[in-house]
C-alpha cells in the first residue's frame, strides 16, 4: 500500500516536471492583467497620454513587447528599439555618448531613457515628436538610426506566422498594419513608470534620508528644481543649458523643428530619475560622470553667454555641496523599474 | 439529332448563368451624391508623370515624377446659408487614378451654391497619434522628426536644379503657427446645383500645378529646388492656396 502511493506520487512528481518543461511558457515573461494595470502615483498629475483610445491588454502589451525587441525593425533586421533603450540603463545606453544605428552609423544625439513617458507632451532632445504613439517613427525612419519604413515593416511582419498569431491574439484577427503597431507599441513603453526610488519613498514617508542626502535636496530645490521639476524631474520645456555648441555635430536643436532663432541651442529639460544608471549626460553625450555635470553647471564662467537666466541663478558649489548633490541624486534610482520582469527581452527566455 | 443537344446545352447554360445576372442587376445601386473629378494640370496641358516636359515662369525646363496632396474639411454651402460637412481626409495620388475621384454620399438634398475644403489636414488629425486610411504613415506622407502630416508633395527633375540628381522636392507641412501651410480653398459654382435622391452630380476640378510656382513667389530652381522643412514651406502653400479651379458641372464645360 505505502510503496503504491509512493510510486503514484512520483509519477505525478515525473509528470508535473514533463508539464512543465513541455509547456514553454516561463512565467517570468507571462504578463497577467494585473500586470498591465496602468497605476497613476499619487503623487504625479494627471498624465497626457490616457490611453482612452488604446485600452491595455495583456495580449496588446505582450505584443508590444515583442515588438520593442523585433529587429525585424531596422532596414537589415540587425537592431531593434531595445539595442538602444536597455532595461538597466532606464530605456537609455549605457556608455554611448551618441547613438548607434545599423551598418554602425553613429547618430547626433544621446539616447534619452524611456521612463513616465505618458507624462510627456513631446519627444526626443528637440521635442520633433509630440505624439508617444507616432515617437516609434522617428528612430524607424531616421537613416542613422533604423533606416527603414512602417510600410516595410508590415509586410515583413505579415510574412510571419509568429506575428499573424501574436496579433490575432491582441486584435481577434491576422490584420497587421501601423496604427496596431503604433498602438500596442505605446501600451508597452507606456506602462513604463519609475516611482519606487528612495526618493519616492522618502517623499511618502516610507525612507529616511541622510543628513547629506537632506541636505542635497534642499540644494537641488534652490539650484535645479526649476526645470527638473518634482515628481517628474523636468518640467517639459526647453532651455539653453549654456553648453558650447559641439563644432563636429551642426546640431542647432529645437530651431530645426520650429525655424525660430530663439530656439537655437534649446533642448529638452530631461527627467533625473534613475540619472546614476544613463550615464553618460547632457545632449550630446560629452559628460561621463555626475560630478562633471556639477562642474559645469557650477561653474558660470563655463556658461555660453545665451544660457539660460536659470543656469545663470545657479550658485557656485563647493566640494561637499556636490557631494551631498550626487548623494541625492544617487535616491533617485529605482531598482524595482530597473528589474521590472514586465519588461525584460523575450528573446532571453 | 445535334441541333436538339446545342439547344438543351444552351438553355442549360442560360439556366447556370441566370442567377448571375439577376444578381449583379440587383446589386447596383443608381449613384447618388456628389462626386469630385479632380484633374491635374500643368498649365492648360493635362499632367503627365515622367515623359512629358514642362517650363516654369523662368523658361526653366522640368519633369514632374510625383504629386500628391490631402485634402480635408469639405463644406457645401447651401443657398439658405447652412452648410454639410464631409469630416473625412482624402489623399490624391497622380499614380492612383482611383483617388482622383471622391464620392461624397447622403449629401441632404437641396440647392447648393459653394464648395470649401481645405489643402492639407487639420491640426486635430495632426495630433491624433495612430490612424489608417488615408492618415496612415505607410503612405509617406508624415514627418516622422517633426509631428504632423506632409499636405503636398511635388517631386521632378531639372537641369536647373542645384540639388543632387537634378532634382525638385517640394514637401510641404506644417500645421502649427507660425508655420501654418493649411490652406482653405473655396470654389464657387457658376450656377447652384440641385442635389437630389438617385442623382450623382460630378464636379470637375482643375488642379494646375503650374501655379505651385509661381504667384506670389516665383520659384526658381537653381536657388530652390528643395523645401522640405518648415522653412519656406509657407512660401510654397501660399503659392498652391489658388490652384483649383471648377471647369465642369455634369458634362457643361466652365
Amino acid at each position: 500500500m505505502k510503496s503504491r502511493s509512493i510510486l503514484l506520487f512520483s509519477l505525478f512528481i515525473v509528470c508535473s516536471i514533463l508539464l512543465s518543461v513541455m509547456n514553454d511558457e516561463n512565467p517570468y515573461f507571462k504578463i497577467s492583467k494585473k500586470d498591465v494595470k496602468l497605476i497613476i502615483p499619487k503623487n504625479f498629475p494627471a498624465p497626457f497620454y490616457s490611453f482612452k483610445n488604446n485600452q491595455i491588454t495583456p495580449e496588446g502589451f505582450v505584443l508590444g513587447r515583442e515588438l520593442f525587441y523585433e529587429n525585424l525593425l531596422s532596414r537589415d533586421n540587425s537592431v531593434s528599439c531595445g539595442s538602444c533603450h536597455q532595461r538597466i540603463s532606464a530605456f537609455a545606453h549605457i556608455d554611448h555618448t551618441l547613438s548607434h544605428g545599423i551598418y554602425g552609423r553613429i547618430g547626433n544625439r544621446n539616447i534619452p531613457s524611456l521612463q513616465n513617458l505618458i507624462w510627456n507632451n513631446s519627444f526626443m532632445w528637440d521635442g520633433g515628436v509630440t505624439s508617444l504613439e507616432m515617437q516609434p517613427l522617428a528612430p524607424i525612419n531616421n537613416p542613422l538610426e533604423m533606416d527603414e519604413t512602417i510600410g516595410e515593416i508590415v509586410g515583413k511582419l505579415q510574412n510571419s506566422v509568429k506575428y499573424r498569431n501574436l496579433f490575432k491574439d491582441a486584435f481577434g484577427d491576422t490584420l497587421i498594419n501601423s496604427e496596431r503597431i503604433l498602438k500596442v507599441m505605446t501600451q508597452f513603453v507606456g506602462l513604463m513608470i519609475s516611482n519606487n526610488s528612495k526618493y519616492d519613498k522618502y517623499i511618502a514617508g516610507k525612507a529616511v534620508f541622510t543628513p547629506e542626502e537632506k541636505h542635497g535636496l534642499e540644494l537641488f530645490r534652490t539650484n535645479c528644481a526649476s526645470c527638473h521639476t518634482e515628481p517628474l524631474f523636468t518640467n517639459n520645456s526647453f532651455r539653453n543649458n549654456g553648453l558650447a555648441p559641439d563644432s563636429t555635430l551642426h546640431d542647432i536643436g529645437r530651431e530645426k523643428i520650429t525655424t525660430k532663432a530663439s530656439d537655437k541651442y534649446l533642448y529638452k529639460v530631461p527627467t533625473l530619475r534613475n540619472i546614476e544608471m544613463t550615464y553618460p549626460y547632457m545632449h550630446d553625450g560629452r559628460y561621463r560622470k555626475l560630478k562633471d555635470v556639477l562642474n559645469f553647471y557650477g561653474t558660470a564662467e563655463q556658461h555660453t553667454s545665451s544660457a539660460d537666466p536659470f543656469v545663470k541663478e545657479i550658485s557656485p558649489l563647493d566640494f561637499t555641496e556636490k557631494t551631498d548633490l550626487i548623494l541625492f541624486l544617487l535616491t533617485l534610482t529605482d531598482k524595482e523599474f530597473l528589474f521590472d520582469r514586465r519588461f525584460a527581452d523575450p528573446n532571453t527566455k | 439529332m445535334t441541333r436538339t443537344i446545342e439547344f438543351k446545352a444552351g438553355i442549360m447554360a442560360l439556366y447556370i448563368l441566370l442567377p448571375f445576372f439577376i444578381l449583379s442587376q440587383k446589386s447596383q445601386n443608381p449613384p447618388e451624391g456628389i462626386r469630385l473629378n479632380l484633374n491635374h494640370f500643368v498649365g492648360d496641358k493635362l499632367l503627365v508623370l515622367d515623359d512629358t516636359t514642362y517650363v516654369n515662369e523662368l523658361n526653366q525646363p522640368y519633369i514632374v515624377t510625383k504629386f500628391n496632396y490631402y485634402i480635408g474639411q469639405i463644406y457645401l454651402l447651401k443657398d439658405n446659408g447652412k452648410e454639410y460637412s464631409i469630416p473625412n481626409h482624402f489623399l490624391i495620388s497622380e499614380d492612383k487614378i482611383e483617388t482622383k475621384k471622391i464620392v461624397l454620399e447622403k449629401i441632404p438634398s437641396g440647392t447648393y451654391t459653394s464648395i470649401r475644403f481645405i489643402l492639407g489636414v487639420d491640426s486635430l488629425h495632426n495630433c491624433s497619434g495612430a490612424q489608417s486610411g488615408a492618415l496612415d504613415p505607410i503612405n509617406a506622407m508624415f514627418w516622422t522628426w517633426n509631428t504632423g502630416y506632409i499636405f503636398l508633395k511635388l517631386e521632378g527633375k531639372s537641369t536647373f536644379s542645384s540639388a543632387i540628381g537634378n532634382t525638385l522636392e517640394y514637401h510641404i507641412g506644417g500645421y502649427k503657427m507660425p508655420n501654418n501651410s493649411i490652406r482653405t480653398i473655396t470654389l464657387p459654382f457658376e450656377n447652384p446645383i440641385l442635389i437630389e435622391k438617385k442623382r450623382m452630380t460630378e464636379i470637375n476640378i482643375k488642379a494646375d500645378i503650374s501655379e505651385i510656382l509661381k504667384s506670389p513667389s516665383t520659384i526658381d530652381f537653381r536657388t530652390t529646388p528643395t523645401v522640405n522643412t518648415l522653412l519656406n514651406a509657407k512660401m510654397i502653400a501660399d503659392n498652391y492656396s489658388d490652384i483649383f479651379t471648377i471647369i465642369g458641372i455634369n458634362g457643361i464645360k466652365y
